[in-house]
């Protein structure tokens, strides 16, 4: 009879609960590591019953998940209009960021994007005229995630809207997003004033041709090697793109010389690419969404392929559950706001920009990111410690994205909905903040944690289907 | 509204510790509004807006920065202007967090990556959860110390079977004492290493004989405690007959100490069966007189303070089969006792006990009865009519555990927190049926660190006002964290009696009464 370690080994201890005890351990030199508990999500424990009875059919699938994850290859391949190449699309649907929301339900952010796209496509001409319309029950709406597509903020995607093309060459599947506006009074921002459209405008008539053809010139460009050295230098690639951009001019230069027949308009191009950090979210979002698509209808997996907001909810699907929204009512982040404005100002969580998070990117690599952990409370040792909760909740460490102050140890990936029950801990989510009214714009940028409610309803789902 | 602004030149600081600093300066009392931002065009705009555009940062550089001030006063103004001088060259305060930032795992399975060679889990969250975080330590290969309470005999006998078929300890649930591989976990005293192995399952049981045995010179190879259901019939005594096969059969352990209040029958019966495997003595104490199987190596204490010495007295001779030795008297080490002045007023006759250590409660109780023949009231009464109506009124003689349940909700443990049996004693000092008021104070780790300071005050105020007998039994060793040499004089100085075991005080306490009642 023994006893495993004791007499052979010192005594080393993890200590769940009183810190007291914690500390009596430490004042005798005993090797101690304190466990910052909290009791598990309020769910029905005859789900949480069901859900452990199968735990080895889901930890296989949550393999399977994991494996294509691993195994994505996302690719720029060029540029087109929404209505060519976007399935579904069609000139009387407005897509919009986060799980499905009627007219009425949407925030003012949402409300002024769709607005403003109405005007851009010519079939309004006034505010008043777009907001009849948009309720008049012509048009239709979707989330952009239900037609391979995201946009960051309100999302909002009408049909004469250039986006870019992104494949997935592992699996074959596309994803889709609109090009990045800049900050400041922008659509996405709900902004709809007339030099918003003017710069969509310039932006279709423009931009698109100058950078399709030089796109298609290079044949493709390689994302996930692209994201994986922005970490490298700084990015998250969603609150930070500043390093994402510089690495796409890089590419880009060249072939818009090369290919451009209007040196002017390639040096707008070149100079709006140059002064807009952000350019490269538009890119890191559908890379995102390419990479998790893939990875759907998983069944008996608990992992999040999705996590959205449309600033009034958020919403959650799983690899498991099929095309099922979870919803729960979105949080107003705490931010760092812009002269002028106070949380008073803030619209609740909005945007399809959390598909970063849902890829082991963003928030969930705010390690690699030192240039912005003010957002999370001042010093580098604050981020780092977001990063290393998120590896609680996750399934699995990404082989493709390291983190250089973690020893380049691979980002946290693959949200296991069980995890964040069974810990009570939700996801970590950079993100941007809107004004809650109509055209705007931006007024903070900060930090959000997941609702916990999506998570609670998706365990509930997936116990279902089990 | 008085405004004023500054320029700060040649100085880059990003945006965001900008807005971090314009947040500062808006949260200082007094001010309305404030900004601090770099002068680009777009930053004017805003600044325009907000009608902060000031003339000083008419000549500003697109790379200056302009922080404007507005408040209700002047005065104010200024001196929030001059905290953002030193905000921007030495940084924020409080933004140098190193305590906070410490990386703490939310998780026992994330806390083994951090320590892949842990080898125990101490915990102590919420019963309800405490069952299923038990199972995940044993899952990981950890032995576990499961101090908390309120786990179903269920739960308890599913955690221990599965423990035992991995080969690890499961010691509770409500185990609030052991000492493993020389480390006091939990309530337990500082005590040195020796070849002394108890199992026990109470916990200040286990402190008192611990203490005792250090203090009479020897030393612990392992307590185990096992929780105080671990004897009764549905748990089949699973913990206590593994810790004693293990204390058996262990070449750092000569004599054994076994303290539990009288398991089942089946359990008894399988403890005799192992303890005649071999012949290492063991020395039992079931907390109440009970008739012991005559084994040559069976020992048994009558007091804890005595099961200590007998521990002992086998391992300074080893050879010494004298079975008076397990008869002795237990009042035989304190022989040189000083005289007590018994109260002087008639009505005070009675004994009023408050105790924080549940078993020494018990003890007390025992002793009592032993004594004296009929039993002493209490919250958890040797026998049920004892049982007091409202355990906030002591009855004639009365021996109460302050550290069960009634005493404790919403309230710290009276080892740790004192208030409410200085309360207490305050209470009882005003009974004029009083007599002795009889105490425990126990020193070690979780323990408060100056209970002594606690008690002194009202110790003191009992002495100057009235004639009442104040014993305190000091628990502990000098290795604590308290001071316990400084804590036995400190009391004694209130003119309190002070002992250094249960048992010696809970003796005097009982032949005092005796005298009281015979003059």
């Amino acid at each position: 009879m023994a006893f495993k370690d004791i007499e052979t080994q010192p005594l080393k201890v993890i200590n769940l609960g009183l810190n007291s005890f914690r500390e009596d351990l430490q004042k005798q030199g005993v090797p101690v590591v304190q466990v910052d508990w909290a009791p598990p999500a309020n769910v029905d424990s005859a789900v949480l019953e069901n859900i452990y009875k199968h735990s080895e059919a889901i930890k296989q699938a949550n393999q399977k998940v994991i494996d294509i994850i691993q195994k994505g290859s996302p690719v720029l391949l060029g540029l087109d209009i929404a209505r060519n190449v976007v399935p579904g699309m069609e000139d009387n649907l407005i897509l919009h960021a986060g799980p499905p929301i009627t007219w009425d339900r949407m925030c003012g952010p949402m409300k002024g994007a769709v607005m403003g796209a109405l005007i851009y496509e010519g079939k309004a001409k006034t505010e008043k005229e777009a907001e009849a319309l948009a309720k008049s029950g012509k048009i239709k709406y979707a989330p952009c995630h239900e037609h391979n597509a995201v946009g960051p903020m309100a999302g909002v995607m009408s049909a004469s809207m250039p986006v870019f093309i992104i494949k997935n060459e592992e699996f074959g599947n596309y994803a889709y997003c609109t090009q990045n506006e800049g900050l400041g009074k922008v659509l996405r921002y709900g902004a709809y004033s007339d030099e918003v459209i003017e710069r969509l405008k310039w932006m279709e008539q423009i931009m698109y041709p100058v950078l399709d053809k030089a796109i298609r010139s290079l044949g493709k460009i390689d994302l996930k090697s692209l994201i994986a050295q922005a970490l490298h230098m700084g990015d998250e690639v969603h609150n930070r793109n500043r390093a994402g951009t510089s690495l796409l001019f890089r590419q880009l230069a060249p072939a818009i010389m090369r290919t451009s027949d209007n040196a002017e308009n390639s040096a707008k191009v070149l100079e709006f690419i140059n002064g807009n950090d952000h350019f490269f979210l538009n890119l890191s979002m559908p890379a995102a969404k390419a990479v998790l698509d893939a990875a759907r209808n998983i069944p008996n997996s608990s992992i999040a392929v999705v996590m959205a907001r449309n600033g009034t909810d958020f919403g959650v699907q799983l690899a498991g559950t099929g095309d099922e929204w979870f919803t729960g009512p979105a949080l107003v982040p705490d931010a760092l706001y812009f002269p002028g404005y106070t949380k008073e100002d803030a619209n609740p969580d909005i945007g399809d920009s959390a598909i970063t998070e849902t890829a082991g990117l963003g928030g969930f690599a705010i390690a690699a990111a030192p240039a912005i952990v003010q957002f999370v409370g001042g010093n580098a040792a604050d981020s780092i410690k977001y990063t290393r909760w998120m590896y609680e909740i996750t399934a699995s460490e990404s082989q493709n994205f390291q983190i250089p102050a973690l020893d380049f140890r691979g980002t946290p990936l693959g949200i296991d909905v069980i995890k964040v029950i069974e810990k009570n801990l939700t996801p970590f989510i950079d993100t941007g903040v809107a004004h809650k009214n109509p055209g705007v714009g931006q007024v903070g940028a900060g930090v959000v944690s997941a609702p916990m409610e999506p998570f609670i309803k998706a365990l509930d789902g997936l116990s279902k289907k089990l | 509204m008085p405004i004023i602004g500054t320029l700060v030149h040649g100085k880059y600081l990003d945006s965001v510790k900008l807005m971090l600093v314009s947040k500062e300066m808006r949260q200082q009392d007094g001010v309305t509004d404030a900004v601090a931002i770099m002068a680009t065009p777009e930053n004017r705009d805003i600044l325009k807006a907000t009608n902060m555009l000031l003339p000083e940062f008419a000549k500003a550089l697109d790379t200056d920065i302009c922080i404007a001030i507005k408040a209700e006063t002047e005065a104010t103004c200024s001196e929030v202007m001059d905290l953002v001088k030193v905000w921007l060259d030495k940084g924020l305060p409080g933004s140098d967090s190193q305590d906070k930032a410490d990386f703490m795992p939310r998780s026992l399975d994330s806390a083994v990556k951090l320590m892949p060679d842990a080898n125990l889990a101490l915990v102590s969250v919420a019963g309800k959860y405490a069952g299923t975080e038990a199972k995940k330590a044993l899952d990981l290969g950890l032995n576990v110390m499961l101090f908390s309470d309120n786990v179903s005999i269920q739960t308890e006998k599913d955690l221990k079977e599965y423990a035992i078929s991995k080969d690890l300890l499961l010691m509770g649930p409500d185990c609030g004492t052991a000492i493993i591989n020389g480390v006091p976990l939990a309530f337990a005293n500082a005590v040195r290493r020796g070849k002394i192995g108890i199992v026990s399952a109470s916990g200040t049981g286990l402190q008192e004989v611990s203490c005792v045995i250090n203090n009479l010179g020897e030393g612990i190879s392992q307590a185990f405690g096992t929780g105080g259901r671990d004897g009764k019939k549905e748990i089949g005594g699973l913990m206590l007959l593994k810790c004693l096969e293990y204390l058996l059969f262990d070449l750092s352990t000569e004599v054994i100490v076994l303290i539990s209040k009288v398991p089942d029958e089946e359990v008894i019966a399988k403890i005799w069966a192992l303890i005649k495997m071999t012949e290492k003595p063991v020395v039992v104490n079931f907390l109440r007189p009970f008739e012991l199987q005559q084994l040559s190596n069976v020992y048994s204490g009558n007091t804890l303070a005595e099961t200590a010495q007998i521990a002992c007295r086998i391992l300074t001779d080893k050879n010494d089969k004298n079975l008076a030795l397990k008869r002795r008297e237990s009042d035989s080490i304190f022989q040189n006792r000083t005289l007590v002045e018994l109260p002087t007023k008639e009505s005070r006759k009675y004994v009023r006990g408050l105790f924080s250590g549940g078993t020494l409660c018990y003890e007390a109780q025992n002793l009592y009865h032993q004594k004296l023949g009929n039993f002493a009231y209490s919250n958890a009464p040797l026998e049920s009519e004892y049982k007091l109506e409202d355990v906030w009124k002591s009855k004639e003689d009365t021996i109460i555990d302050m550290g069960a349940d009634e005493f404790t909700v919403g309230r710290p443990h009276p080892m740790i927190d004192y208030s409410l049996r200085l309360k207490k004693i305050e209470e009882e000092s005003k009974d004029d049926e009083t007599a002795i008021i009889l105490l425990d104070v126990v020193l070690g780790f979780g323990a408060h660190l100056s209970p002594h300071l606690e008690l002194a005050p009202i110790l003191k105020k009992v002495k100057a006002d009235t004639c009442i007998i104040v014993i305190c039994a000091v628990i502990g060793t000098d290795a604590d964290p308290q001071n316990r040499q400084e804590v036995i004089r400190y009391l004694s100085n209130t003119g309190s009696i002070v002992t250094t075991t249960n048992a010696e005080a809970c003796m005097l306490a009982v032949r005092l009464l005796q005298s009281i009642r015979s003059s």
